[in-house]
């Protein structure tokens, strides 16, 4: 952390800033035996409130490093990270973000209901807000009248979306979704991708999203980061000029596939497939 | 299993329904054992108890065949081992036929061993409980404490419970507690081992979505490291429970103590009254049995309120 810039300098949460993420220099490497291993270098970016920016590249591009230093589960080696105008410590202590992992990560011990109000227990929130809430993200997520079952009672996208609905229950303005439909299949992810589509057109929220589906990278996002390995770093940002509410037959049309093709020459470019 | 209905009558009878079950559960191999055991314990009875039997027709000027033999040596009143039916004639007489307030009903002394086997397991599972959320929880704690707990089960609890009696008899402590303390020393062990990787067991990403949400070390502890190690605590209090009421014995054993199965157990040694130690055993095992068996009854309705199905 002493590398970030005082935090004090940084602009109160309260004024709302209109970047909610802001990158600057960010470096992480770890200690390998020989040589450090550059997870990521020098990378700068910034995302705007609102925004559905998507992050894409083959794996050990840094993407999910990125997004768990945003989140504080994992700490730079040099550069500045601001979140919400906070260092992501900061953020992480106003709750300032919600974060959705790989995999579901629900307490098997808990019905989906209480998965739910599980960060509201902890955040102290009163128990009739607590129900009111269980109810209103579960109905979001399409799964009113599951409250009552326990996560082995549901299918692998079910659990997901209660996932969601459990990043979504504390009301964060930030979302970070790390591949979180990667495991799951075709029709299902592009079940949930219409979901998450409306969902993130209801609510407002930014997103923060990894993924390494061209599809639906291009089909769910306003902005595209495209990223590469060795060392991680961007080396494309398309910005979408698909208008916001979309339908899956988007996908065909040509507008989606010239951006999907400008990500797949980014991929190609910035990877050499012979090592 | 179905095979062997099959190939009995095609209207099932009662029997064949009976035979099916049994050859279904656990039934039928359990008996199969039970009367491989009966018929060596049988065997065994006759050999040992018959040089003393043959020397008794002998000094009788009694003619015997094997099987006057082999009855008689079922039948002795000392004998070195006895037959399982007079275990239970004696059984019967001390639990059934006895009031529980005389000092001749075994109910009575395995009950003054079962206090004591509560107490001592009460007071180790909490005391493991308390060793492993402090292990779990300081680094500290789990370097010195560590190899003590683990060196303090290598030391025989036979050599220690004398020790333990004797010194709390000085500071006028008698009776319950020292055995129940003798009992605790052997059975917070595994409690604090199996906690220690109970509240261990959550894994990285569960305890990533707690990191998320700023929660404060009592909220994870009691929102997912405390659920998450019942599981362990359950399967480590059943193994705790049994040695508990070993240490209850045995801290009966060195004292004089006048009540308890420990005491039954040792005034039947010292009168040789061995269908009296026999049955006293039976006593033991059928408690320790009926206390697992109560731990298991407990962990199946906690797990099971706990979302338990999986």
């Amino acid at each position: 952390m002493t590398a970030l810039t005082d935090p004090s300098k940084a602009p109160a949460a309260a004024t709302q800033p209109r970047r909610v993420v802001e990158i600057a220099g960010l470096t992480v490497t770890f200690q390998a035996s020989d040589s450090p291993v550059y997870a990521l270098s020098n990378v700068d970016l910034a995302v705007e409130r609102g925004e559905f920016v998507s992050f894409i590249g083959p794996s050990g591009c840094g993407k999910t490093t990125l997004l768990r230093i945003c989140a504080d589960l994992e700490r730079p080696s040099a550069g500045k990270v601001l979140v919400d105008g906070m260092t992501p410590e900061q953020a992480r202590l106003n709750r300032a973000y919600g974060y959705v992992f790989q995999a579901p990560a629900l307490y098997p011990w808990r019905s989906v209901e209480k998965n739910i109000t599980l960060p509201l227990e902890i955040m102290g929130i009163p128990a009739r807000e607590q129900a009111a809430r269980v109810k209103r993200y579960l109905d979001m997520v399409n799964l009113g009248g599951f409250e009552k079952k326990y996560p082995w009672q549901l299918s692998g996208g079910m659990q997901q979306r209660a996932s969601i609905a459990r990043a979504l229950s504390f009301e964060p303005d930030l979302l970070f979704m790390d591949e979180p439909f990667g495991a799951l299949d075709e029709i299902v992810r592009d079940h949930l991708n219409e979901q998450l589509l409306r969902l993130w057109a209801e609510t407002r929220k930014t997103v923060l999203f990894v993924t390494h589906s061209i599809p639906e990278a291009v089909f769910l996002s306003t902005r595209i980061v495209v990223m590469s390995p060795r060392p991680g770093r961007i080396i494309d940002v398309i910005d979408s000029d698909l208008p916001r509410e979309r339908s899956l037959e988007i996908r065909e049309t040509p507008e989606f596939l010239r951006i999907a093709h400008r990500v797949r020459e980014g991929l190609r470019a910035g990877h050499s497939y012979d090592d | 299993m179905m095979t062997d209905a099959a190939g009995l009558p095609n209207t099932p009878s009662f029997l064949a329904r009976a035979w099916g079950n049994a050859m279904a559960g656990h039934t039928l191999p359990v008996l199969v054992v039970l009367a491989g055991l009966l018929v060596v314990w049988h065997l065994a009875a006759i050999w040992l108890n018959a040089p003393w039997q043959i020397d008794q027709f002998a000094r009788a000027g009694r003619d015997w065949n094997l099987w006057d033999l082999a009855l008689a040596t079922w039948s002795q009143e000392r004998p070195l081992l006895p037959a399982p039916h007079q275990i239970l004639v004696e059984l019967k007489a001390s639990v059934l036929d006895t009031a529980i307030t005389s000092r001749r009903s075994l109910v009575y002394h395995a009950w003054v061993t079962l206090s004591s086997t509560l107490l001592g397991f009460g007071m180790g599972a909490a005391l493991g409980i308390l060793l492993a959320v402090g292990i779990v929880h300081l680094k500290t704690l789990e370097k010195s404490l560590m190899p003590w707990i683990i060196s303090s089960q290598t030391i025989p609890v036979l050599a220690i419970a004398p020790m333990i009696i004797v010194v709390l008899g000085a500071i006028g402590l008698t009776g319950l507690v020292p055995k129940a303390i003798i009992s605790t020393y052997l059975c917070f062990f595994p409690v604090a081992i199996g906690m220690v990787k109970g509240l261990r067991s959550p894994d990285l990403l569960q305890r990533d979505l707690m990191w998320t949400y700023a929660a404060d070390h009592w909220q994870t502890f009691w929102k997912l490291r405390w659920p998450s190690a019942m599981p362990f605590l359950f399967a480590s209090l059943k193994v705790a429970i049994a040695i508990s009421l070993v240490g209850a014995i045995v801290g009966e054993m060195p004292t004089g103590a006048r009540a308890g199965l420990g005491a039954r157990l040792l005034a039947g040694s010292y009168y040789g009254q061995t269908i009296q130690i026999w049955s006293a055993l039976f006593m033991a095992a059928g408690l320790a049995a009926g206390l697992v068996v109560l731990v298991g009854a407990i962990e199946r309705i906690v797990l099971k309120r706990m979302g338990g199905g999986a």
